[in-house]
């Protein structure tokens, strides 16, 4: 479906807007780094660093936007033999 | 512009919630039966609940000229029970006959158990047994994928469920187009947390198009926005959206959607 805005109407709209989420992130990960202890070991700190990658590139080979790859970066894994384990 | 809110827990709102939305233009809702923040000790508590859904939620509704319709089942949270869940659905037909029931829902998968899927397929038997449409809740987080794949597997897996007749709800990115693909109609939940934001919904709207796509709110006891449509509307008009596609996706796909349930004697207003 098209999109009814262009790209230099899109980013006139977004850019504040992706500027502040920008900030937020840095922030929190600044907010990290202050704190007493250390969490580099932690696996959500691993997702957090692949995520924000997946965000820095384009869509993957299969077309899948960048949401699409967060989404299943941060999902369990599914395996269709899930029934045969189950007994159902 | 008129809306139909497709999944909306009215039952944790107040009446001021009714006035807002009818305000905003909500005309009619489906609300379908969920977990009530802590687990029900027996099957009367559900009993209760029923009624509170098929008599008392109607009424209030109706004072504010919106259509309250409803669905009914035990919540795949309380589903790890798995006999207090046996004993709901066989009470569940008791009320499969009350005007505002559309059918059976919000059935689905919570942690992706063995006990929630067992009744899973107890409850997708009983909608097929009455014939009823049916409603389902998929996971959240990082359950979400999981989940929703292995909600497909049961639905697809069994030839009696006609896919057009089954309302596969909070889906996302990485869920919306699997279940188009394969027949089901998707419903989109604004949650302010855990799901998706009104622009993302909008997206996915652009990526997918708009059939057999539907919004809600969820508007619930937790942190929600029952004026969740309302906030889409105007991002649709914000990117510049026909009318005719909003209105599409607010108001005639959740009305094509429900018409195919006996039950379903929405009035248009004038
Ligand atoms: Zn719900």
């Amino acid at each position: 479906m098209s999109i009814p805005m262009n790209s230099q109407q899109v980013l006139d709209r977004e850019y504040l807007e992706i500027r502040g989420k920008i900030l937020e992130v840095a922030a929190s990960l600044d907010r990290l780094e202050r704190a007493a202890g250390d969490v580099a070991q932690d696996p959500r700190m691993t997702l957090i660093q692949q995520g924000l990658q997946i965000a820095l590139q384009s869509n993957d080979a299969q077309g899948d936007s960048r949401a699409k790859q967060i989404q299943l970066l941060f999902s369990r894994e599914y395996a269709d033999s899930w029934r045969k384990e189950f007994e159902l | 512009m008129d809306y139909f809110d497709p999944h909306i827990h009215m039952v944790s709102r107040t009446t001021d919630d009714y006035e807002i939305l009818a305000k905003m233009g909500c005309v009619g809702m489906s609300e379908p039966a969920f977990w009530a923040g802590f687990d029900r000790g027996s099957v009367d508590s559900f009993r209760d609940y029923f009624h509170q859904l098929t008599d008392f939620e109607p009424q209030r509704a109706a004072q504010y000229g919106i259509q309250h319709f409803t669905w009914l089942c035990i919540n795949a949270k309380e589903a790890e029970n798995v006999e207090l869940s046996r004993e709901v659905i066989a009470m569940i037909p008791e009320f499969l006959d009350r005007p505002n029931v559309l059918g059976i829902g919000e059935i689905g998968l919570n942690k992706n158990t063995k006990n929630e899927s067992t009744i899973f397929l107890e409850h997708m038997e009983l909608a097929i047994q009455y014939n009823q449409q049916i409603l389902i809740h998929t996971p959240h987080l990082e359950d979400k994928y999981q989940g929703t794949r292995m909600i497909l597997d049961m639905l697809t897996a069994d030839s009696r469920i006609d896919p057009t007749r089954v309302l596969v709800d909070h889906v996302e990115e990485h869920t919306a187009a699997e279940v188009l693909d394969r027949g089901f109609w998707a419903g989109m939940t604004l949650y302010p947390i855990t799901k998706c934001t009104p622009q993302r919904a909008v997206d996915i709207i652009e990526m997918c198009g708009g059939e057999r796509l539907l919004v809600n709110s969820a508007g619930d006891w937790g942190p929600s926005k029952p004026t969740a449509v309302p906030d889409l509307i105007l991002e649709m008009r914000r990117r510049e959206h026909s009318e005719d596609l909003i209105r599409k996706v607010v108001y005639d796909n959740p009305l094509e959607f429900f018409s195919q349930s006996e039950n379903f004697n929405f009035q248009p207003r004038d």
